[in-house]
């Protein structure tokens, strides 16, 4: 009897993950994003891809940051084939840089939207699209109900969405799986060098829907991540968080 | 399959035209007179006038005494000409050819299309009545050669559909000004006898030549049809064009997005039967009061799928002013090329931008925003940091060098260099710390410097010394002196970008 009510447990539980959006992955998919200690914070231990992901940074260093931990997450979602759209309303981006993580500038498209309202039009109407891999979203400001949109459009058709949400004075309740905060520390070289290291970040995931939020501290080299400090749980899993 | 030409006359356009403005001057007799040297010359009148003994070419002081209560308005030079070519947009639905016939007249090139309206009969038929309903007196013929139609619509009597093959007859009794011909020379023939065509039709043509001038020898030969003579469309004819005409004028969204389907499910078709796929289509309609509107659509590759420009145009369709009703709608394919085969994209299963899916959702965002605002970049061949990535329009193109990955670049670059201040070692030095903003970094460790010149013969100026330096916090930067070292002028250093 009690067995039975345990199987009647974990299959309510599998079942929610997919009402929430997740889909299990599929056998054979390689969705090892490359993060390594980081994805035991995620449900079932995997990367969600095909959902949105929420970046928040307050400072342009904060930008640079995050832009190259996502660059670094497109490299291999792009592995699948598909394209990536970079869509932002004041890009700074410079696009050589992204070769340093391994994405071929050329692969990106930039849609540099003219009027701030239309972004998130953009978005959406590219997030709905399946022959893109991934998006890239530049916005300053996302409400409830449109990160709500953004997140039914991609779990129908499985595109990863990343929102990077530049000068944010407050961060209010988003629809989105993930949230992270990325900033740059100090680079570490062998004792005694000088110099400027591999970039080196304070990777934050502060909430993450049905897993363990945490923090690391995450350098890039040699075109891959290389977590330096071993995953530390903040606090149990808070659903519906 | 032989030419038929009609050739239509509008016997009283201006007067007709005033009427449709002026409903309460139907009836009456009125005059349009410009000024010829110092006097009022009469342009145009009614039939009214005309029974009064008022003719063309009167002045107006003349006429006002037989017919005391002529009414006479000013003529406006080169009125006729926009009408014509208003009337001659309005028959580009009875065929693709459309000529003006200045100063009264249409000429249409009708081969293979009479029997769309059921035979030449009701073709001409529905020309008078459509014109009459909207106010204009019309005379049309249809004959084998464009001088044939254009004598008997404004000559004959009787019999305006001249059969194939029998416009010689159809020429015969009408009177030489039926051919075209200038005022002085129908005097001369006037003046020797020759009252009708067939009184010197059988004449030698070096007879004619020498007694009329070359021209009148062309002109016959072109009514005979023995001299060839083209029209000169108003519109170039689009190869792939769909029309719906409507019973009931349209004025409801719904009503336009159905016919508006319904046209590009017709093209569309034609289209893939011929392996072509749209690049630039224009989407037309005519309103029942005259006016007209178009919206036009590109797209980034050849296509041929009906939903997808359907949304393209979706996006655009508020533009329509539907106003008193549509009566026509026309599609145009104004550039077509031939469809990539899509048979071999299966196997690439996601290709990049050159995707299928991916190609028609960037048509649609650059339906909303704009195409100029997509971008692609490739690597170019330069070192100065704002010139190195270029932008491509074509999504398909691959980069021809590579993108160097030798040199550290910034993740977010300023589109302008912000002035720093610095203290930096004289003379080459990374600086030890740098105000931005109001705010201060002490900078603890630095990469540098690496020079980049600037490309003489594009552009004069200073070098750059980068620098990529790391702050207390772990912010990197890359900041950049501007030239040599200057004791004097310390203002030069810049901040550029932000390493991730």
């Amino acid at each position: 009897m009690k067995a039975t009510k345990e199987e009647i447990v974990s299959k309510l539980r599998e079942d929610m993950l997919r009402w929430e959006g997740f889909r299990p992955p599929k056998p054979g998919a390689n969705n090892d994003l490359g993060l390594g200690p980081v994805a035991a914070a995620f449900p079932d231990g995997v990367f969600p891809t095909g959902a949105i992901h929420e970046f928040i940074s307050s400072k342009p260093e904060d930008t640079a940051a995050t832009g190259g931990f996502i660059a670094g997450l497109v490299q291999k979602l792009l592995l699948n084939g598909g394209a990536c759209l970079w869509i932002s309303y004041t890009r700074r981006l410079y696009p050589p840089a992204l070769k340093l993580f391994g994405v071929d500038p050329d692969r990106v498209i930039f849609i540099d939207v003219p009027l701030q309202k239309d972004v998130l039009w953009v978005t959406e109407e590219a997030l709905k699209c399946e022959g893109v891999a991934t998006v890239i979203c530049e916005t300053k400001d996302l409400s409830f109900m449109e990160s709500q949109r953004l997140q039914l459009a991609v779990e129908k058709s499985q595109v990863t969405g990343f929102v990077l949400r530049k000068d944010v004075k407050k961060a209010n309740t988003t629809a989105c799986v993930t949230r992270w905060q990325i900033s740059p520390v100090r680079s570490q070289l062998r004792t005694g060098m000088p110099g400027v290291g591999y970039p080196r970040w304070h990777v934050e995931l502060i909430k993450v829907r049905n897993g363990k939020p945490g923090n690391w501290i995450i350098e890039w080299k040699k075109q891959s991540f290389q977590t330096i400090i071993a995953p530390r749980i903040i606090e149990p899993a808070r659903r519906y968080a | 399959m032989p030419k038929r030409f009609t050739s239509i006359w509008f016997r009283r356009l201006l007067t007709d035209q005033k009427a449709i403005r002026q409903p309460e001057l139907k009836g009456k007799a009125y005059v349009f007179a410009e000024p010829d040297h110092g006097r009022m010359l009469i342009t145009a009148l009614t039939d009214e006038a005309r029974k009064f003994g008022v003719t063309e070419g009167m002045t107006v002081a003349d006429a006002r005494i037989i017919a005391p209560d002529l009414q006479v308005f000013d003529g406006i030079p080169g009125r006729n000409l926009k009408l014509l070519t208003g009337l001659a947009e309005w028959c580009l639905r009875y065929t693709p050819y459309v000529q003006l016939d200045p100063p009264d007249g249409l000429l249409l090139d009708v081969t293979g299309c009479t029997h769309l309206k059921g035979g030449e009969k009701a073709y001409l038929q529905e020309i008078v009545s459509r014109m009459k309903a909207a106010g204009y007196h019309v005379r049309p013929a249809i004959a084998d050669t464009i001088g044939a139609a254009w004598g008997v619509a404004r000559f004959a009597t009787s019999g305006l559909i001249v059969p194939e093959g029998t416009h010689r007859n159809a020429l015969m009794p009408l009177p030489p000004s039926a051919l075209r011909l200038p005022g002085d020379l129908l005097t001369k023939l006037r003046n020797l006898g020759l009252h009708q065509i067939s009184s010197f039709i059988y004449m030698p043509d070096s007879v004619l030549r020498r007694r009329f001038g070359k021209n009148m020898v062309l002109r016959l030969k072109q009514a005979l049809g023995q001299e060839a003579e083209y029209l000169f469309p108003l519109k170039e004819p689009v190869p792939f064009t769909e029309q719906l005409a409507c019973l009931e004028p349209i004025k409801t969204r719904l009503a336009i997005e159905i016919a508006l389907n319904d046209l590009l499910e017709r093209l569309c078709k034609r289209l893939y039967g011929e392996g072509l796929g749209l690049r630039s289509a224009l989407f037309t309609w005519y309103r029942i009061d005259g006016k007209n509107g178009n919206i036009k659509i590109g797209t980034n590759h050849a296509s041929n799928r009906v939903p997808h420009l359907f949304k393209l145009f979706f996006i655009k369709l508020d533009t329509v002013a539907p106003g008193m009703g549509i009566e026509l709608f026309v599609l145009d394919a104004l550039k077509t090329e031939p469809v990539s085969d899509k048979q071999s994209e299966i196997w690439t299963s996601k290709g990049g931008a050159d995707n299928e899916e991916v190609a028609e959702l960037l048509d649609r965002v650059a339906g909303r925003i704009g195409s100029a605002y997509i971008q692609r970049y490739l690597p170019g061949e330069h070192y100065w940091p704002e010139r190195s990535p270029k932008t491509d329009p074509d999504f398909k193109k691959a980069a021809e060098s590579e993108w160097r990955t030798d040199k550290p670049r910034p993740m977010q670059i300023l589109d302008q260099p912000e002035p720093i201040e610095t203290m930096a070692l004289t003379p080459d030095y990374a600086p030890k710390l740098f105000i931005w903003k109001g705010e201060q970094h002490i900078i603890v460790g630095a990469d540098g410097p690496e020079r980049i010149e600037r490309e003489w013969w594009d552009d004069p100026g200073e070098h750059r010394d980068y620098y990529i330096v790391e702050d207390e916090a772990g912010s990197r930067y890359w900041l950049f002196r501007s030239g040599h070292y200057d004791a004097k002028n310390n203002q030069h250093w810049y901040l550029h970008g932000f390493f991730a």
